[in-house]
C-alpha cells in the first residue's frame, strides 16, 4: 500500500523509472525485510502463526508506534525528542492521581491530554523560538518530566481503573487477533502520513531538515513547524501514556521508562535520518514492527529476552552501516573498473551507485 | 576523512575553544565556561553545610566524592566526544561490561594481582570505544545512531555473559575494596585516580595539537578537513580514550560497589551526557573542557545529597535535576548571545 506514499514526488512522465524508484527505496526494502520475517517466522518458529500472536505482537508494540509517528516529523526536521517516555510516565502518573481523587475517568484523560500538549509545547519553545538544540532541551525534560511524575505519585501504584476501558485497551476484534486500539492507531498513523507526505507543511519539514536556511527562504515557517512537531510528539506520547496505564492497568511514575531510545532506534531502523530531511510515516511503522516482530519470534523461541536487546542494536547499526558499505564497494570496483580502462574514455557515469 | 557532521546543526556556537585569551584576571574567571556550574556547586555545598554541618564531616565529604567519582570519569572522557560533535550513548553499556569483566577476574583467578585487572578493565573498554570508533569513522554515520546501536549490543553481551550471575565485594580482595574505603586527606583512592586522569585529560585538550584539533573538528568538521586535519583518526582517538577512561570507570565501579551483574550501568548514558552538558561542554561541539564536565557531574550528584540533607521531599529530587539541566544551557545560550553581540559591537 504506502510504497507509494514514500515518494510521491517521483516524476510523472517516466512512470518505469519511478516505479522502480519506489520499489527500490528504504520504505520499500523495509516493507520487504518485515515481510519477509513475518513469513519466515511464521514457517519456523512454533506458535507463531495464530491470531494471539498478532494480540500479543501488536499490543505490545502500541506505545512505541505512537511515539514514532511524530518522533518521524521531529527528526525529519533534524531534531530530537528525548523526552517522550518521560511524558508518557508524567501523564499516567497524573492519571492515577487524577482518577483516585475522584476525577471522572474521561475528564483525567483530557487533562494528561493537555498536559502532553503543555510538555510538547514547552520543548518546541526551548528548541524552536530560544535556539537551543533539542538534544540538550529534552535531555533537560527527560529529567524534569519524569521528576514531575515522582512528584505527583510517588511510589504509590494506582490500579482499579474503569473496566470499560481496560477492556478496550487489551482487547480485541472478534477471534481475528487484531487488538481493538490498533483502530485509533490506524487513525493516528494515516493523520501522520498525510500531513507529512500530503500537506505543503510535511514537504516543508524535509526542505527544512535539509536546510534551514534554504527552507526560510522559500517560504517554510521553520519555527513554527519545528515547534508543532514537537507540540505532536507531546501529545501523542502522553495518548501513549494513557494506553500504558490502561493495558498494565497501573499508573506508576516508571511507566515507560527508557522507551525514548526504543523509539529512536525503530525510526532510524526505518530509515528516518538523524540529521534531518530523511525518512517516511511507512519506514517508521515498518521499523517499529520489524523489531516488535524479531523480538517477539525470539521469545517464542525461548531466547532469553535478555539477548533480545542485542538483535535490536545489531539491527540498528546494520541498517546503517550497509548502505555506505555498498557504497564504497560499488565505488571501490567503479574506480578499479576505470583504472583498469585507463585509456579508454571514462563515460561511465551511469555506472554509480544509487 | 570522517562525517562527524553535527548530531545537532542547530544552535550557533560563535566561540571556539576554551582558551579565549581577551580579559584578566578575575574577569577571566568569570567568562570561563566552567564558572556558573563551579559556582552553582560551591553555592550547592555551602548552603547545604551551612543548614546541617554534618555534610561535610569527614563522612560526608567521603560519600560526596565517592558518589561523583564514577560520573567524573564517564563525563570526562564524554567531554572528549561531545566536544567533536558526536555523542556516546554506550557508556552506561561498555561500563557494565568492564564492571563484570572485573568481578569474573576476581572471582576465577583467585590472587590476581589488583593492576592486571586495571589494565584488563581498561584494555576492554578501549576496545569498545574503538568499536564504536571504528564504525563512526568508516560509515560515516552519526555517532549518535551507532553508539545507540552498540548500547543494546553491549547490554545484550552484558547479560549472555552474565545470566543471572552477580558478583559481590565479598569476591573480590579485600585491597581492591580498600580502594573506595581508604582515604588521603580525607580523599578516598579510587577519586583521586579520577581526579588525576581528569587532570590529564584537560591537559591534553588544552595543551596538545591532537587535544585542539578535536574542538577544530567540533566547530566546524568541513573546515577540519580543509585544514588538513586527520578528522578521522581524531575522532577515533576520541572514542578510543573515551572508552578507556569508560574502562576504568567500570573497575572503579566494581570497587565502589557490592554487585556487578547483568544490569550494572543501565541508564547512565543520558545522565552522562547531561552532567557534561551541565559542565559547560555545548552540545553542538567545539567548546569545554573535561573538568567542567566532571564539575557538572559532581554537581548532579551531590544535589541529591544536599536536598536529603536539606530535607526536601526525596521525589522532588529528580525534577530539580531537569531544572538544572534546563537552566544551564540556558545560561550558556544567553551568555553566547551576549558574547557574540559584544564581538559585534567590538568590530563595528
Amino acid at each position: 500500500m504506502t510504497a507509494t506514499r514514500a515518494l510521491p514526488l517521483a516524476p510523472g512522465g517516466q512512470l518505469t523509472d519511478g516505479i522502480r524508484r519506489i520499489l527500490s527505496s528504504r520504505s520499500a526494502l523495509m516493507t520487504y525485510l518485515l515481510v519477509v520475517l513475518i513469513i519466515g517466522a511464521s514457517l519456523l518458529v512454533n506458535n507463531f502463526a495464530q491470531p494471539r500472536t498478532a494480540t500479543f505482537l501488536l499490543l505490545d508494540v502500541v506505545a512505541t508506534l505512537l511515539m514514532a509517528m511524530p518522533m518521524t516529523l521531529v527528526m525529519i526536521n533534524g531534531d530530537i525528542d528525548l523526552s517522550v517516555a518521560s511524558v508518557a510516565g508524567l501523564s499516567s502518573a497524573v492519571l492515577g492521581v487524577l482518577y483516585s481523587g475522584g476525577t471522572p475517568f474521561w475528564a483525567a484523560v483530557l487533562i494528561c491530554l493537555g498536559l502532553g500538549l503543555v510538555c510538547g509545547l514547552f520543548n518546541g519553545v526551548m528548541t524552536a523560538y530560544v535556539g537551543l538544540p533539542a538534544l540538550a532541551v529534552t535531555i533537560g525534560t527527560l529529567a524534569l518530566f519524569r521528576g514531575l511524575a515522582l512528584v505527583v505519585i510517588g511510589d504509590n501504584a494506582v490500579a482499579n481503573f474503569p473496566e470499560a476501558a481496560s477492556d478496550y485497551a487489551t482487547g480485541t476484534f472478534g477471534n481475528s487477533g487484531i487488538p481493538l486500539v490498533m483502530a485509533p492507531v490506524a487513525i493516528v498513523i494515516i493523520i501522520f502520513a498525510v500531513v507529512l507526505h500530503m500537506t505543503p507543511f510535511g514537504r516543508g519539514l524535509f526542505a527544512l531538515g535539509h536546510s534551514m536556511e534554504a527552507a526560510r527562504f522559500v517560504g517554510v515557517g521553520t519555527k513554527v513547524s519545528r515547534l508543532y512537531s514537537l507540540v505532536a510528539s507531546g501529545f501523542i506520547a502522553s495518548l501513549a501514556g494513557v494506553f500504558w496505564t490502561l493495558r498494565y492497568s497501573s499508573a506508576r511514575s516508571d511507566n515507560a521508562i527508557g522507551l525514548e531510545l526504543v523509539v529512536i532506534a525503530a525510526v532510524v531502523l526505518g530509515g528516518v535520518s538523524v540529521f534531518g530531511g530523511k525518512g517516511s510515516i511507512w519506514g517508521s511503522v515498518c521499523g517499529v514492527l520489524i523489531i516488535g516482530v524479531v523480538n517477539y519470534a525470539l521469545r517464542l523461541n525461548r531466547i532469553p529476552e535478555v539477548v533480545l536487546v542485542t538483535i535490536t542494536g545489531l539491527l540498528l547499526i546494520i541498517s546503517v552501516v550497509a548502505p555506505s558499505l555498498v557504497a564504497s564497494w560499488s565505488d571501490w570496483r567503479h574506480r578499479r573498473r576505470r583504472s583498469r580502462n585507463r585509456g579508454s574514455v571514462t563515460t561511465t557515469a551511469g555506472a554509480t551507485s544509487a | 576523512m570522517t562525517d562527524t557532521k553535527t548530531s545537532l546543526p542547530r544552535a550557533d556556537s560563535t566561540d571556539t575553544g576554551p582558551a579565549r585569551r581577551q580579559g584578566t584576571g578575575l574577569l577571566r574567571v568569570f567568562s570561563m565556561r566552567e564558572f556558573p556550574v563551579t559556582l552553582a556547586l560551591i553555592i550547592l555545598v555551602l548552603f547545604t553545610w551551612l543548614s546541617n554541618p554534618r555534610f561535610l564531616s569527614s563522612q560526608g565529604l567521603k560519600d560526596l566524592l565517592l558518589n561523583a567519582t564514577i560520573m567524573m570519569i564517564l563525563a570526562a572522557g564524554q567531554a572528549l566526544i561531545i566536544s567533536t560533535k558526536s555523542v556516546d550513548l554506550s557508556a552506561g553499556s561498555a561500563l557494565g561490561l568492564t564492571a563484570f569483566l572485573t568481578g569474573t577476574l576476581f572471582a576465577t583467578f583467585e590472587g590476581i594481582p589488583i593492576v592486571v585487572v586495571f589494565v584488563a578493565g581498561i584494555a576492554l573498554g578501549a576496545a569498545l570505544g574503538a568499536f564504536n570508533g571504528l564504525l563512526v569513522t568508516t560509515a560515516k554515520v552519526p555517532a549518535l545512531v551507532i553508539t545507540l546501536g552498540t548500547l543494546y549490543v553491549f547490554r545484550g553481551l552484558n547479560n549472555w555473559w552474565a545470566g543471572g550471575t552477580q558478583y559481590f565485594a565479598g569476591d573480590r580482595p579485600k585491597a581492591f575494596g580498600n580502594l573506595s574505603v581508604t582515604t588521603v586527606l580525607g580523599v578516598p583512592i579510587i577519586t583521586i585516580i579520577a581526579l588525576v586522569v581528569i587532570v590529564f585529560v584537560t591537559m591534553f585538550q588544552r595543551y596538545t595539537r591532537s587535544g585542539r584539533d578535536l574542538y577544530a573538528i567540533g566547530s566546524d568538521p568541513a573546515a577540519a578537513v580543509v585544514y588538513g586535519i586527520p578528522v578521522g583518526r581524531r575522532v577515533f582517538m576520541a572514542f578510543l580514550a573515551n572508552g578507556a577512561l569508560v574502562g576504568l570507570a567500570g573497575v572503579l565501579y566494581a570497587s565502589r560497589f557490592n554487585s556487578v551483574g547483568a544490569t550494572t550501568g543501565t541508564g547512565l548514558e543520558l545522565q552522562v551526557v547531561a552532567a557534561a552538558v551541565v559542565g559547560g561542554v555545548a552540545i553542538v561541539g567545539g567548546v569545554g573542557t573535561a573538568a567542567g564536565a566532571a564539575i557538572g557531574a559532581m554537581l548532579l550528584t551531590t544535589i541529591t545529597g544536599s536536598l536529603t540533607t536539606i530535607g526536601v521531599d526525596k521525589f522532588w529530587q529528580q525534577a530539580v535535576v531537569g531544572v538544572l539541566i534546563l537552566a544551564s544551557i540556558l545560561i550558556d545560550r544567553l551568555a553566547t548571545l551576549r558574547r557574540a553581540s559584544q564581538l559585534r559591537k567590538a568590530t563595528q
